[in-house]
């Protein structure tokens, strides 16, 4: 698309190793990472299974440290965590002993870069925002699969981040309410103006959501190709009944597939 | 959006009360009820009819009638004043000094490595194996019986909070990293608010420790008290006051253990929760 948009997240040469101690082996999980998102765009990462699509995510977050290359944000070198960036992981882990409200304030706390009062005003819009209207007062374990992510996602925005990352958000709710939240959160994304990176083992949904699919290959992963997404930008449901929803979807299976092969395991789609 | 949020939570949050009978919902409870009540029937009639002396088991109604007794001549009263004395500064203390330590323990490693054989000899120890010590140390006086009960009680609560502490869900550590969080900010926000349910789970196994050092700190010695009651019953072959004895040391366990259970339920969710 525009390509001349500033690049909001930049990797260029990203290697990570790991040590795994039960084998006393380093094993290499990034071989060289190149890969941008640019402002307000959503883009989803791919692959086959343990490729080592988390790990690029949690380094852009700066949980872990590259050791090959450099990944920016809006031009900073990431180093750690910083409240540019925002992570909403798989697992809601919301506290449970926090309310609604309080799991929302929770980033906004550790800042302290506001008064009480006025984490408490954007709690509640946040909580509105994700539709959750009339629920900050509720504990976690009141709440479904499906809000409890619409909260995880709320907790992420508080900051206000440039960037969120979302590590497979939907993988654990029911089919329905997944696809629920798929619309969900490109309304929320287009209302909040953010930019994102995003991971999942579903194609359906990485082309749902995303201008640019980014495919990674086997152990130890490259990018073995960025897949334009060539459908209108306003994306509703009936978009996945398309041909052309169809022929992308059969594209990026293929180049999955050939990569879940070489790596000996079973296609993942 | 929101509406169907709204009905989806009602559904999981607010189940509509359907009407249980009575003796449904708490058909358990009743059964119980009923065999202790047929228990105590049995009980009464063996006595009664000859087939069991009563010197060695008493009677429900022998045990009341002495229950009454001591109440009338005020002497129930004095010894559960110094029992409870007793109990009181020994948990209480235990406490104090449990729960602080223990999440100390629990956060700082190097700390726990040097405390930790410690802590792990005198847990294994019976408890009552100390006994000889703090009589040296303290005499039997009110000072010894509540040695012993905080030896009883601490350790227990001491291991369940560094258990608590140490034991924090790996994706709680991931979010208050991801937000930045500092080690104190994560200790203060996430290590402590975390390891409450393990902490009462740990003042909830004190209790009984507690309650096993008031009988032994009274039985090795003392001049008032439920455990001294009992003892002196004991020798002098009054089988009824042993058993009043029995019944309220009994019986305050269970209603201390069922109070803090109550509490502990109130943080169930939680647990529930968290293991997904």
């Amino acid at each position: 698309m525009d390509a001349q948009r500033p690049a909001k997240m930049a990797a260029r040469g990203v290697r990570l190793d790991y040590f795994n101690e039960r084998i006393g082996q380093t094993l290499q999980v990034l071989d060289g990472i190149d890969l941008s998102v640019r402002e307000g765009e959503l883009v989803s990462i791919v692959g086959p299974s343990g490729c080592g699509k988390s790990t690029f995510l949690a380094a852009v977050d700066g949980l872990i440290n590259v050791d090959g290359g450099e990944i920016r944000v809006d031009g900073h070198v990431v180093t750690k965590p910083g409240s540019d960036r925002a992570m909403v992981f798989q697992n809601d882990s919301l506290f449970p002993w926090r309310t609604v409200q309080q799991n929302v304030m929770y980033g906004l706390e550790l800042q302290r870069k506001m008064p009480k009062s006025a984490m408490i005003d954007r709690a509640r819009s946040l909580v509105d925002l994700v539709g959750l209207k009339g629920f900050g007062d509720h504990f976690p374990h009141e709440l479904s699969g499906g809000m409890r992510q619409r909260v995880n996602i709320a907790r992420a925005l508080a900051p206000d981040p440039q960037l969120l990352l979302l590590d497979e958000p939907f993988a654990a709710l029911d089919a329905q309410t997944r696809e629920f939240m798929q619309a969900e959160l490109l309304k929320i994304l287009e209302r909040t103006r953010k930019t994102a990176l995003f991971i999942t083992h579903q194609i359906d949904e990485a082309i749902f959501l995303s201008s640019r699919v980014a495919v990674f290959s086997a152990r130890p992963a490259k990018i073995k190709e960025v897949v334009d997404i060539d459908l209108p930008d306003e994306r509703k449901l009936s978009i996945k009944t398309q041909k052309r929803f169809h022929e992308l979807q059969d594209h990026i299976w293929k180049l999955i597939d050939e990569e879940s092969a070489r790596s000996g395991l079973i296609a993942t789609a | 959006m929101t509406s169907v949020s709204a009905n989806d939570a009602a559904a999981s949050a607010r189940k509509p009360a359907r009407k249980v009978p009575f003796w449904k919902k708490r058909e358990d409870f009743l059964i119980g009820s009923i065999a202790v009540i047929l228990f105590l029937l049995l009980w009464e009639v063996a006595v009664a009819q000859g087939w069991i002396k009563p010197l060695f088991v008493s009677a429900p109604s022998r045990i009341f009638k002495a229950l009454m007794a001591m109440i009338a001549d005020g002497s129930i009263w004095r010894d559960l004043g110094v029992s409870g004395m007793e109990f009181g500064l020994g948990y209480g203390l235990a406490v104090i000094v449990g729960i602080p330590l223990g999440i100390l323990m629990g956060w700082y490693r190097r700390f726990n490595a040097v405390l930790d054989p410690f802590v792990s000899a005198l847990y294994a120890t019976p408890r009552i194996a100390l006994v000889p010590l703090i009589i040296i140390w303290f005499g039997i006086d009110l000072p010894a019986k509540v040695a012993i009960i905080f030896l009883s009680t601490v350790f227990p609560i001491l291991v369940s909070t560094i258990t608590g502490v140490r034991t924090i869900d790996r994706d709680f550590i991931k979010v208050a990293r991801s937000f930045g969080a500092s080690d104190r900010q994560l200790f203060m926000t996430v290590a402590l608010p975390s390891s409450v349910p393990m902490l009462l789970t740990g003042l909830r196994l004190g209790l009984g420790h507690a309650l096993i050092g008031i009988v032994v700190g009274e039985m090795l010695g003392a001049s008032a008290g439920i455990g001294y009651m009992m003892s002196v019953a004991g020798a002098t072959f009054q089988t009824d006051r042993v058993m009043v004895g029995l019944l309220i040391i009994a019986g305050s366990g269970m209603l201390l253990t069922e109070l803090l259970r109550i509490i502990e339920r109130r943080f169930e969710s939680w647990r529930v929760d968290t293991r997904r």
